[in-house]
């Protein structure tokens, strides 16, 4: 992948050892992304898709897990850095948006009070211009009357305003990378349509890096440039939002693809799920990690029971893994999965 | 699949005010309107949909028609009998054929409790004498449902969340009910699980002859799985009409806009910009706007919308909707074929 870029994870790895063996919770993942562009992270749960996100943020440093590979931000590797320097990036370079606003702010303090602190631990300037800029940021993010809600506590507002709040606080100290794990998935559909909107003008206006990490497609669909998708720790297929929707070569993505039912098609009689469910990460099927439920894994010869297939390029800038050929996984996609996927 | 017959459950000006009490002596100085006088009917072997936003009292209407919660007016009808008032010992054998699914796979069941013990608790509730012996009867369940019948004696913790959600199905189903209420069925569960369950409760429809309530907020879950949808909107239903009118010719403003917020799987549907994009959240519903309770956020919104409250008038066959200026008028509504926008 491209050296230069802004933010390079290299086979990433992060392991936790716990009594019942080593978690693999991220396993090899690699992947770049630049400035002003986003990349959506999709899995199921416990694919590892969370903990990626904390491991970039160097947020995961306890005695059990075991963080290896490279990260690099901006030219800086961030698994050998000191975590005084971590420290230091976090919040003014790279930020996150957590899924739950009322369990990520404190409760006894007012909202101002939180992206006050976040923004003079960076920035050595008085309490007054931190609050202007506090109220200054929540206005930007859509919050009514900021002079007032700035002295509000968390739970005076309401969910969308908690998120909306949330965002505020991350981009306080004007981060060139940000992460939101799952950032509408607690919220109403009305209000999340308000707040993917407002991501992606404030993207535009900031012009950061952008992780969006989801389980949702059609959020991944509305923001993303690039798609991941993970599986048990490892990613399976990457490509431009275009590829994954339009041209996916690898069975579970099919499987995802196939289980959401979707408004802008007309109903189906059946969905398409993927049977089995996800595998435990402690004990990882051999060989391809989803061989267990791939409708698929016949035609590799018991191959996809014995290696771990590599990932490998399909086209320019989209890659798969899977022991299917490239021509077996085309032809399957245009003569038995598309059309079912079409009719919905 | 709408029968012409006497429907299976009839809800009539349903209510429920919770009190808002305040100091010492509890005086009460409010209300939460949660459900402010619905109707609906549900008709043998359908499935109604009933969607809306948090707080708009959804889970609450499934609660009161299974008498989980004491309506506070209205009256519930279920098989030709009010059971809006029937006392706990009368309403007991009633219990076995109006059955509630619940959404949290992990503390609806007892962790103290195995898989045999759970499902088999309907049946000892209910003094019901089975061919084979409980074990026997359970047994089959779990296989119904699409579970290993071996995994009688495991406890909840040893099972996956769509697994649970199967045990709660399956007790669910114990007592063969007519009318099963699922609040919330998959929005629990990952993306592949959510779509096995759908299938699920789909074949135990199809072979079981079941009627379904199914509530939730996701709207293209409803509209799979769904054969008629009821919109609600702070306590009140706000349009209901059969799936395929109200996924295509939607007439509520608040529908319309519940619809064009669902994001859309597919990188070239975002450059779109006839979105609907409403503002602000859902009002209290201690304290909901007067007359139209979304005059608020609609972009139609009048002066009448804030003084005389829009009843809900049957606008096209079987389409009934609660606005005083609504889209896709009826004349519009057979020319317009296209999907939803």
């Amino acid at each position: 992948m491209n050296e230069s870029a802004f933010l390079d994870v290299k086979d990433l790895k992060i392991h936790f050892s716990t009594d019942d063996g080593v978690v693999k919770s991220v396993d090899g993942l690699s992947f770049s992304l630049e400035r002003g562009k986003t990349l959506g992270i999709v899995g199921e749960s416990g694919s590892g898709k969370s903990v990626t996100s904390l491991g970039i943020l160097g947020l995961h440093r306890g005695k059990n897990a075991h963080v290896s590979g490279e990260i690099w931000l901006d030219g800086e590797d961030l698994v050998t850095a000191s975590q005084e320097h971590v420290r230091r990036l976090r919040g003014r370079k790279m930020a996150m948006i957590f899924q739950d606003p009322l369990s990520s702010m404190h409760p006894f303090y007012t909202v101002g009070d939180q992206i006050i602190e976040a923004y003079r631990i960076h920035h050595k300037v008085s309490k007054s211009v931190a609050r202007k800029h506090a109220i200054d940021m929540l206005g930007r993010v859509g919050i009514p009357e900021p002079k007032s809600r700035v002295d509000s506590y968390p739970h005076e507002f309401s969910g969308g305003m908690r998120q909306r709040a949330m965002i505020a606080m991350a981009l306080s100290c004007d981060p060139e990378l940000l992460i939101a794990d799952e950032p509408t998935t607690a919220l109403d559909v009305t209000v999340q349509a308000q707040i993917l909107d407002l991501m992606r003008d404030l993207q535009r206006e900031f012009n950061s890096a952008l992780i969006i990490i989801t389980h949702d497609l059609g959020v991944v669909a509305e923001l993303s440039d690039d798609i991941l998708v993970m599986y048990a720790g490892k990613c399976i297929e990457y490509g431009s939002a275009e590829d994954i929707f339009y041209r996916p070569e690898h069975p579970y993505t099919w499987g995802l693809l196939g289980s959401m039912p979707r408004l802008d098609r007309e109903p189906t009689e059946r969905l398409l799920p993927v049977k089995g469910t996800p595998p435990s990460l402690i004990n990882v099927p051999s060989g391809c990690a989803f061989h267990p439920r791939c409708p698929y894994s016949d035609l590799t010869d018991g191959q996809s029971k014995a290696e771990v297939p590599a990932l490998a390029p399909t086209d320019p800038g989209h890659l798969v893994r899977c022991h299917l050929s490239r021509t077996q996984r085309r032809t399957l996609w245009e003569n038995e999965v598309k059309p079912v996927l079409e009719t919905q | 699949m709408t029968t012409t017959n006497e429907p299976l459950l009839s809800v009539q000006g349903l209510e429920k005010h919770f009190p808002v009490t305040k100091g010492l002596f509890k005086r009460q100085v409010g209300a939460v309107k949660a459900v402010d006088g619905i109707s609906f009917d549900v008709f043998k072997g359908e499935t109604l949909g009933l969607v809306g936003e948090s707080g708009c009292g959804k889970s609450t209407t499934g609660r009161l028609v299974t008498r989980l919660l004491e309506p506070t007016a209205g009256k519930v009808v279920f098989e030709g009998r009010d059971i809006t008032h029937m006392r706990q010992g009368k309403l007991r054998p009633l219990r076995r054929d109006m059955q509630m699914i619940f959404q949290d796979p992990f503390s609806s069941l007892n962790p103290r409790h195995t898989v045999g013990t759970i499902v088999g608790a309907p049946y000892r509730i209910q003094g019901v004498q089975t061919e084979n012996g409980i074990k026997r009867a359970v047994q089959d369940i779990l296989e119904l449902v699409g579970l290993n019948p071996e995994h009688y004696n495991r406890y909840p913790h040893e099972f996956s969340g769509g697994q649970r959600q199967r045990i709660g199905i399956a007790r669910t189903l114990a007592l063969k009910p007519k009318l099963i209420i699922a609040d919330e069925p998959v929005s629990a569960l990952d993306v592949s699980i959510q779509a096995q369950v759908v299938n699920l409760l789909e074949d135990l429809q199809n072979e079981l002859d079941l009627t379904y309530v199914v509530i939730a907020h996701d709207l293209s879950v409803v509209r799979h799985i769904s054969d008629r949808v009821a919109v609600m909107y702070l306590g009140k239903i706000v349009e209901i009409a059969d799936r395929k009118s109200l996924y295509r010719v939607p007439m509520h403003p608040y529908t319309n806009a519940l619809l064009s917020a669902v994001p859309i799987p597919d990188p070239k549907a975002r450059a779109k910009s006839d979105r609907i994009r409403l503002t602000g959240d859902v009002p209290s519903p201690l304290n909901p706007p007067p007359a139209c309770r979304f005059h608020t956020r609609c972009w139609k919104a009048q002066d009448i919308c804030k003084t005389v409250e829009p009843p809900l008038e049957e606008l096209a066959s079987g389409h009934q909707v609660a606005c005083h200026f609504p889209e896709n008028a009826p004349e519009a509504a057979t020319k317009t074929a296209a999907t939803t926008p």
